[in-house]
Order: structure tokens, then sequence, then C-alpha cells
């Protein structure tokens, strides 16, 4: 089992690479209306970004930062994200995920359908990278942790 | 056994491959995957959604349940990942 990556180039430089990583992916995410990315692009990227920081910095001080319990919980989150959406549509009175019947009554319809699509899209964002994190801790952890 | 399931794997494959010959030719006008619902994208989804990338307008808009069911299908993946490999395994 990989435990950690002991080279002192390849610790800065992951230091120093992550936060730009870090809002790319948001970047991938936000404006995937306009050009490619989108939800799943951008959770494969922040996914990288911290898998990156678990091979190099070790398990111990990037499971304090961010366990891998709460991983798997950050992509249940998203999925009720995406679910709660088109709920939130079918109770506002028209089908589901039909966003423009989004409860934003000061927004125009074209508006609501973007602002669904942007909710959708963080919670594919969200189920993914915490999915991809989840999967990384599970099959690189000790046996008998 | 063996061979049955090989055999039944090749007829299959051989069916797809016959089936592949009625496919309409690649880009073709007249298709009905260009003639049904792609005009209607091209023309309508930016005006409809506000979105200028037609990709993102019909995976999370037209298309929203399938991207509802690719992300459960990702959530499940990741939960059954957990179950498998966290089991611990003891000394006899």
């Amino acid at each position: 089992m990989i435990k950690r990556y002991l080279d002192i180039i390849a610790e800065l430089a992951s230091i120093i690479m992550v936060p730009f990583i870090f809002l790319f992916a948001l970047y991938v995410l936000f404006f995937g209306h306009h050009s490619p990315g989108g939800g799943f692009q951008a959770g494969a990227i922040m996914a990288a970004a911290v898998i990156l920081l678990r091979m190099t910095l070790g398990r111990e001080v990037t499971r304090k930062k961010f366990p891998p319990r709460a991983a798997l919980i950050l992509g249940a989150i998203g999925v009720i994200i995406y679910t709660g959406t088109g709920l939130v549509c079918l109770f506002a009175g028209s089908n589901f995920l039909d966003y423009a019947a989004l409860p934003l009554p000061w927004v125009p319809e074209a508006g609501r359908r973007y602002l669904g699509i942007l909710f959708v899209e963080i919670g594919v964002f969200l189920g993914v990278f915490g999915v991809m994190v989840s999967i990384f801790d599970s099959i690189s952890r000790e046996p008998l942790e | 056994m063996k061979w049955v399931a090989l055999a039944i794997v090749g007829l299959f494959t051989l069916f797809m491959i016959y089936i592949e010959f009625g496919m309409p030719p690649y880009g073709e006008i007249d298709s009905p995957a260009s003639t049904h619902v792609s005009p209607y994208y091209i023309e309508n989804a930016e005006g409809e959604t506000d979105t200028p990338n037609i990709v993102t307008a019909v995976l999370a808009d037209y298309r929203g349940y399938d991207t509802l069911g690719e992300t459960t299908v990702i959530f499940t993946a990741g939960v059954v990942c957990m179950i498998l490999l966290s089991k611990t395994i003891k000394d006899d």
C-alpha cells in the first residue's frame, strides 16, 4: 500500500498547484454553460487535486482535513441536490426536472432554466467529486484499518 | 457450458454486425437523428435555456432524467466500493 511519496519536489509542486487546480475545477463547473465543461468534468478535476494531495502529503495529514467519510457524504448530498431540484419543480406544479417551474418569479423563464441547469450541475459535481475520492480511499487503505 | 456461452456471444456479435449495415450513413441529412430532435435543439436551445452550450442544455435540461440516472449510478458504484473494500480481514 502506498503510504506517501517522499520527495520534497513533488510535495512542494503539488502544494503550489492544488489551489489552482481547485480554481480551475470551479471555473469548469460555473463556465459549463458557455464552454466545454460541466459537473462531471469539474468533479473529476477536483477529485484529482485531492488525490494528488493524498499521494504526496500522506494520508495521515490529509485525512484529518478531509476524512473519507465526508467524501461519501458529499456525494450523497450531490445526488440529493439533483433530486431535490427535480422535486421542487414537481411541487411547484410542473413535471419532474422541468426547471421553468422553479419558484423564482423575478427571473425570466429562460433564466430559471439556466439556474436549474446550474443547480443540477452543482449536484453532479459534488456527486462525482465525493465518489471518486471515496473510491480512492477505499482501494488505498490499510487492510486492517 | 462454456461453449454454449461462447456460441451465444458469437451469435449476438454476428447479429449486431448484421444490424450495423442497416444504420444510416454517418452524417446523412435524411437520417432520423438529424431530422427529428437535432434541428429543434440547434434552433431553440439557446433561446429557451439561455445556455449557449447546446451540449450542456441537452445534458442537464432536455435529458435531465438521463443525467440523474448517471449520477445515481456513480454514487451507487462508490457505495458498493466502500462496502466491498472496507470489510476487515481478521487473522485466524
